[in-house]
């Protein structure tokens, strides 16, 4: 047994350890030929393109796949073929017809063929996983599918849709992630059950795009590399994104060059690094709005001058200039900006004797009493404070209920809430997806299986519902803009959507690291071109 | 965690147990550590029961964690039914502590995952990090409790019970903050937050998890010093915090072996004071000491989540608190039973060492 002297010699040695540790030099640089990202990952569920729904595998499956068609960020409504050379639209709007370009490969140095885009977009009405829903919406059904998505030829690929479709509609939706191309070849034969290989698919990968998942671990770190036979030229040899999740650990990797370009700095630390002068500071409009839902099962909220009465009690420009200065954009539609057809007028601000009139003709002079649910964390808890005491400058009083993101967002699922601080991402880039969400509810019942965001603020709607659809089906493009930007101005006064900000996205490089391509949407943003000097 | 709550001294021999044939001191440690193990099973179920029902009641549907908010009914539905939560709750955890019998702890929602092996990767980062960090406390703690307790109302106490007060007081997320500005962002004497610098991430062979010892069997000196470069914040942060409470102990139960008459009789008798005070007083301290320190290692097991937050660090507490947040209860039970197990083979552990270190069970 040890003495207690010599274990007491043993235990001050160790004390004196952290002290030579420190000898050891820190590092400050990243290794040539690699890129290190700095990012919250801990929203991985799945790697697989045809499951994926969150920000940060989205992002992953833009530099790992490829899809027929794409958006160029320079211009983002214009619509550009990536696997596929051209497409023909039948004259009844229901054929569509796409020639592959020659040239694409998968990481396995196998040419892209029609046969991998059928089998694809078969395994994405099969599986039926999460955003499964943006192709099927088209009328694929897993009992069709073969008939409807055909390969019929070695480099032709035949879609045929249930229902006359604006092309912009279904191409817009064939780029979204979801209609990823994965390789056959590949993923088939790791199939377990009747999985078509998800389980192997959500931890590697089998793409034609400019890079391959080398490594992934999750809430720890995700290491890409170049695919070296993918027509898109990466120019760094390897990606690292590293999970950090606080921000200010993010802030001070940038600063010493150990990270080489952080993602979630908040207002507050991209205040502090703008002052240094030397980091790139790169914002990008997301397709990601902050808004107060008014639940209409609230007799008080129901009323359309309360609901006015709320738009108008409202400082956004305070809010934006003192909470988010340079994370949020003041946005008061559906569409966020960015989008085709996206409405960017600002008609309210804050004019509290006008809302306090409103109040008044709605029966309610002396106010009422609501719960506020909201995300707890910075910057939400922030914005709440400010939207309770604009509310309670005339008269509407909120019992603040801070909660987690999902309870919060589980509440609002049953219409639990009366108002609810909330944020919602676009699905795909197509006035649709928003669209859906804010102005349709085909049931407002209980007990209803298409449960929108207005169907949760419990607004019934058949007539916008109606005009919405018409809209989706509008074969014009400009002529189906046109009608969004109508419906948006409508929903703006009378909707119980109070939209107040539309997210910014800020990426902040050290110097010298450049290209880095971000859009609307994290499946349009890309790493290949990113070089450091 | 009061002192008096946590002794386990024996008690004093009973006026009565003197007439009886005493039992074999051997059968008596057995009898003491079988009892000990026979509880731990049942510690574990309760644990799974509380855990099983509180998960339950959580306001957060467990279904959008794994399908989003985006997913269609159907979606929703089909995974309601796959997670089996249309069965009645009494029926989903019968089935839940069938598979535990079997050593399967579900799969995580999050990581997609075995939990098993989740908790296999996580768990070995947070070993390292609070092991390291409990030497540090120990080895400095320990002493300078010893030494206020001698100088009681002098200066250095005064100035030890400032640093413990700081030490317990200020939050570790402040304190993990302002050592990366010192160390890593103004002095550059520390790397920065993760476990490992980019040069080296993945160029060692897995053996243990635990990055120190893993690059020591590689052989390799330079990710060695780099990961123990890496561990040396967090640790020195988590030390500070836990140091702070064991230095505070250890003199208060100096303190009240030092007003004992058999310190004065060893000073009348003339016995060195660092006799008196490491070899007398020290020694008898030594039993609670032990329970204060396995209790102390203990909750750093259970990993920290704002230290780990911080720093970037992979373990139990940041998967734990994140798994809890998604309502991914497979994630959250089998951790929650891990942290349990350890408490429990702590307590075994400190039970079986003041059997050793307290003559009178012998």
């Amino acid at each position: 047994m040890l003495t207690r002297r010599s274990m007491l010699l043993a235990t001050s040695a160790a004390a004196a350890l952290p002290g030579a540790l420190v000898a050891a030099p820190a590092r400050a640089a990243t290794p040539p030929g690699v890129i290190v990202f700095a990012r919250q990952i801990d929203d991985i569920i799945s790697l697989d393109p045809h499951e994926a729904f969150e920000y940060s595998a989205s992002e992953m499956s833009a530099n790992v796949y490829q899809k027929l068609v794409t958006t160029p960020n320079a211009n983002p409504t214009e619509i550009t073929g990536e696997l596929a050379e051209k497409w023909e639209v039948s004259d009844d709007n229901k054929a569509f017809t796409f020639t592959l370009r020659e040239g694409p490969k998968f990481a396995s140095g196998q040419p892209v063929t029609a046969e991998d885009v059928a089998w694809s977009l078969h395994r994405v009405v099969a599986m039926n996983k999460s955003p499964a829903f943006i192709i099927n919406q088209f009328g694929f059904t897993k009992d069709n599918v073969a008939d409807r998505i055909k390969a019929t030829g070695p480099r032709t690929v035949v879609l045929t849709t249930a229902e006359p479709t604006a092309p912009s509609f279904l191409l817009y939706c064939l780029s979204a992630a979801v209609g990823s191309i994965v390789e056959k070849a590949v993923v088939a034969p790791k199939a377990t059950g009747d999985d078509w290989g998800n389980a192997w698919l959500k931890q590697n990968s089998a793409g034609s795009g400019p890079y391959a998942l080398r490594q992934f671990r999750a809430s720890e770190s995700l290491m890409l590399d170049a695919n070296p036979h993918s027509n898109v030229v990466a120019k760094t040899k390897r990606i690292v994104i590293r999970h950090m999740p606080d921000p200010s650990a993010q802030l001070l990797g940038v600063r010493q060059g150990d990270i080489d370009i952080a993602r979630n700095l908040g207002a507050d630390q991209i205040g502090q690094i703008q002052s240094d002068g030397r980091f790139t500071i790169q914002p990008s409009r997301k397709a990601s709005l902050l808004y107060l839902s008014l639940n209409q099962k609230n007799a008080n909220l129901a009323k359309p001058e309360v609901r006015q009465a709320i738009k108008w009690a409202i400082d956004y420009a305070a809010i934006q200039k003192n909470i988010v200065p340079t994370t949020y954009a003041v946005h008061q539609s559906f569409l966020p900006e960015g989008f085709p057809g996206a409405l960017t007028d600002h008609p309210f601000s804050q004019k509290v004797d006008e809302a306090k009139a409103l109040l008044a003709k709605a029966g309610l002079p002396n106010g009422f009493e609501v719960s506020f649910d909201f995300f707890s964390g910075a910057p939400i808890s922030d914005i709440a404070q400010v939207v309770q005491a604009n509310l309670a400058l005339i008269g509407i009083r909120t019992r603040m209920l801070p909660g987690e993101m999902r309870a919060v967002i589980t509440k609002t699922r049953s219409r639990q809430h009366d108002i609810a601080l909330l944020r919602w991402g676009s699905d795909y880039f197509d006035p649709h997806s928003n669209a859906e969400a804010f102005s349709m509810n085909p049931d407002n019942g209980d007990e209803a299986r298409n449960r929108t965001l207005a169907w949760r603020a419990g607004w019934d709607i058949p007539e916008l519902t109606r005009r919405t659809a018409a809209a989706v089906k509008e074969v014009d493009s400009a002529k189906r803009a046109q009608t969004y930007l109508e419906i948006q101005k409508e929903h703006q006064q009378v909707s119980p959507f109070v939209i107040m900000l539309q997210e910014i996205e800020v990426a902040v490089s050290r110097p010298g690291v450049t290209g880095f391509d971000m859009g609307p949407m994290n499946d349009r943003n890309y790493y290949h071109n990113i070089v450091k000097a | 965690m009061p002192p008096e709550g946590e002794q386990h001294a024996a008690p004093p021999p009973v006026q009565g147990m003197a007439r009886r044939a005493r039992p074999s001191a051997a059968w008596l440690r057995l009898r003491g550590i079988l009892s000990n193990l026979a509880s731990v099973p049942i510690t574990l179920f309760g644990l799974a029961v509380v855990t099983f029902f509180i998960g339950r009641v959580v306001p957060i549907d467990p279904v959008l964690a794994i399908v989003g908010d985006r997913a269609p009914q159907d979606v929703v539905d089909r995974a309601r039914l796959e997670l089996g939560l249309d069965q009645p709750l009494y029926i989903q955890f019968w089935r839940y502590l069938g598979q535990i019998v079997h050593g399967d702890l579900g799969r995580s929602v999050m990581t997609s995952n075995p939990v098993t092996q989740d908790i296999a990767r996580f768990l070995p980062a947070t070993f390292e990090l609070a092991t390291l960090a409990i030497i540090i406390a120990v080895a400095i703690g320990v002493p300078l409790g010893v030494w206020a307790a001698t100088q009681q109302g002098k200066l250095v106490d005064q100035a030890v019970r400032l640093f413990c007060l700081a030490g317990h007081s200020l939050p570790v997320f402040v304190l993990g903050l302002l050592s990366l500005l010192l160390f890593y962002a103004t002095l550059g004497w520390a790397p920065g937050p993760g476990r490992q610098s980019i040069y080296f991430d993945g160029m060692v062979d897995v053996h243990t998890g635990i990055l120190t010892i893993d690059s020591l069997i590689a052989g390799d000196w330079p990710a060695f010093w780099d990961a123990l470069a890496h561990l040396a914040q967090p640790a020195g942060v988590l030390a500070f915090f836990s140091l702070a409470y064991i230095a505070r102990m250890t003199r208060a139960f100096m303190l009240a072996e030092l007003k004992s008459e058999y310190v004065t009789t060893a000073r009348a008798k003339g016995l060195s004071s660092a006799r008196i005070v490491w070899r007398h007083a020290f020694g008898n301290i030594l039993v609670p000491l032990v329970t204060v320190l396995a209790m102390t290692y203990a909750g750093l097991l259970e990993g920290a989540v704002l230290t780990e937050t911080i720093f970037s660090w992979p373990g139990l507490g940041q998967y734990l608190t994140v798994s809890l947040l998604n309502a991914d209860m497979n994630a959250v039970l089998g951790a929650t039973l891990v942290v349990g197990l350890i408490y429990v083979a702590l307590n075994l552990l400190a039970d079986m060492l003041y059997r050793l270190l307290d003559p009178r069970v012998k």
